[in-house]
């Protein structure tokens, strides 16, 4: 497998490193592999902290900015970052009005943020902890670890990072991180197969003609293997489940998402986000704004998802608000 | 054969299951592409390696066997990450805390320890029987040195034993469905597969049962 990398070990710090020399106004933590805000902690704003196994930029560190998150551990790629680092980052971007940790539901992130929690608290830093699960492929019962928190997760630190922005409370901000996960659904799928560099095999296969529908970020093989078909059909099988699940024919529209999982070029998202937007009309969806690009992606896997979330006067206004990120900017 | 392990023991046994874990990495990340996101291997030998780095650092002569455990349970919570890093550090810092200030742990302490690794590992992972996770393996080991301990059997006779059951506990995780982690997305597919937590956990009894017995 080609790679663009030196050592394998070496990936994510060389990585950081490489963030760091393009992204002066950022602060990168090397040793602790950490990407925090250039002016952290910003004094009387709630700061938001998250992170997770690399493999999926620009998400976490590509999110970190004014408008969104003050900082981001990196893992090593698809693993969680430890306690400690989660920790530096919690204490370091504490400007006195606490802390909320957005954490992807995956039972080493949760795990590994729940005793960094239980650290800062004994440091006296205020901490809530939000968990995203909005993959509908993953059945939500007692004998799954639940859903996996997948695009909502970009979507909540943008609009939960304006809400801190704006100089809300904690228990508000993280109101907003919750009622965007409660209302917002997600549905993956492959079309290859991704390489971890450590593992330097694909990691699952894929025949040429078969594709993955309900895939995870990390590879983990998804609801079912179909026959390769056409985007319109792929656009349904994506849609369909996420219609099933939640009803979003609601008066204030959706944002819309369709999301690159690494290895796809924005010809084919665009061409998908077409055809998503059609099912949607059909479906007397509203869609009042959209999101296009790889911006959670599994290194050089080639496939999308899409992500639906309810919008409302509020989350409108704070999704349109002035984010200033390597991954997302607009209005500055 | 000894009746106990003290310091010195026990530092052998995580420097075997270091070894273990090095020699069976490769093997440990293939079981893991099959139901999980293929990184247990390189994980476990990030964490064994720095966990070996300490030790070299400084002579653990003197310093009691809850201390070494102690020391080996941070290492991992903060050089693994994942959910091994988590379950693997809270195994051995619960250990550390059940041997308290014993200098020597013989069936009794031992099996004591190891019993409070494993409640360590469910109240963090909320692990059940049967979910298809490294609770498979260790369960069965505690019951084991739990019932050596009730036979009088001294420590390597019981060390021994758990192996076994460990490995047995291993080999039945393969027809289960997993309920936990990664590999519970899979439903039905996780059928046929080995746990590759499981398969570590029972390395780590294992080394025991060859360093101490």
């Amino acid at each position: 497998m080609k790679k663009l990398i030196n050592d394998p070990v070496d990936v994510v710090s060389e990585a950081l490193r490489g963030m760091a020399a393009a992204h002066p106004e950022l602060r990168v933590d090397l040793p602790e592999r950490i990407v925090f805000r250039g002016d952290a902690p910003v004094r009387g704003k709630v700061g938001l902290v998250s992170g997770g196994g690399s493999g999926h930029e620009p998400m976490h560190g590509g999110f970190v900015g004014p408008g969104m998150l003050d900082a981001a551990c990196a893992g090593e790629v698809f693993t969680s970052p430890v306690p400690d680092q989660m920790l530096a980052a919690t204490v370091g971007v504490d400007g006195g009005a606490g802390v909320l940790h957005i954490v992807k539901n995956y039972t080493g992130d949760v795990m590994n943020f729940e005793m960094a929690a239980e650290l800062a608290a004994a440091e006296g830093v205020e901490v809530v902890p939000v968990v995203t699960n909005d993959d509908v492929a993953v059945q939500d019962s007692l004998y799954t670890a639940g859903r996996r928190g997948v695009g909502v997760t970009v979507l909540l630190e943008k609009l939960a990072g304006a809400a801190a922005e704006e100089g809300r409370h904690l228990a508000a901000v993280a109101e907003v991180a919750r009622r965007v996960n409660e209302t917002g659904r997600s549905m993956g799928m492959a079309l290859t197969s991704c390489t971890v560099p450590s593992a330097g095999q694909p990691t699952f296969d894929l025949p040429e003609d078969e594709i993955e529908i309900g895939v995870g970020i990390h590879g983990e093989p998804g609801r079912r293997r179909v026959p390769a078909a056409p985007a319109r059909e792929v656009a349904e099988m994506l849609v369909e489940p996420i219609l099933a699940d939640l009803d979003f024919t609601g008066s204030d529209g959706v944002l819309a998402f369709v999301n690159g999982m690494g290895g796809t070029p924005l010809l084919e998202l665009y061409l998908m986000y077409g055809e998503v937007a059609s099912i949607l009309e059909k479906s007397g969806v509203r869609v009042a704004r959209s999101l296009v690009g790889p911006y959670i992606t599994s290194l050089e896997m080639a496939g999308c998802s899409v992500t639906l979330l309810r919008l409302d006067d509020e989350l409108l206004r704070l999704w349109d608000a002035p984010v200033r990120t390597p991954g997302l900017r607009w209005g500055v | 054969m000894s009746a106990t392990a003290g310091t010195a023991g026990l530092e052998s046994w995580i420097r075997a299951f270091a070894a273990a874990i090095s020699a069976h990495a490769e093997e440990l990340t293939r079981l893991d592409s099959a139901i999980g996101d293929a990184d247990h291997g390189a994980n476990m030998a990030r964490g064994m390696t720095a966990v070996v780095a300490k030790l070299d650092e400084g002579p653990q002569d003197g310093t009691a066997p809850g201390v070494l455990l102690k020391q080996v349970g941070m290492t991992l919570v903060s050089t693994v990450g994942g959910a091994s890093g988590p379950l693997y550090g809270t195994f051995f810092l619960r250990m550390a805390t059940a041997a308290g200030d014993r200098t020597e742990l013989g069936v009794d302490g031992f099996a004591e320890a190891f019993r409070a690794g494993l409640g360590g590992i469910v109240a963090r992972g909320k692990a059940e029987a049967g979910d298809k996770t490294m609770f498979d393996a260790l369960a069965p080991a505690a019951d084991a040195l739990d019932a050596a301990l009730a036979a009088g059997d001294e420590l390597g006779a019981a060390l021994q034993a758990a192996s076994r059951a460990a490995d047995a506990g291993r080999d039945a995780t393969t027809p289960l469905l997993a309920r936990k982690g990664r590999a519970s997305y899979l439903g039905e597919r996780s059928v046929g597969h080995q746990d590759p937590g499981a398969t570590s956990a029972a390395l780590l009894v294992a080394a025991a049962a060859d360093v101490l017995a």
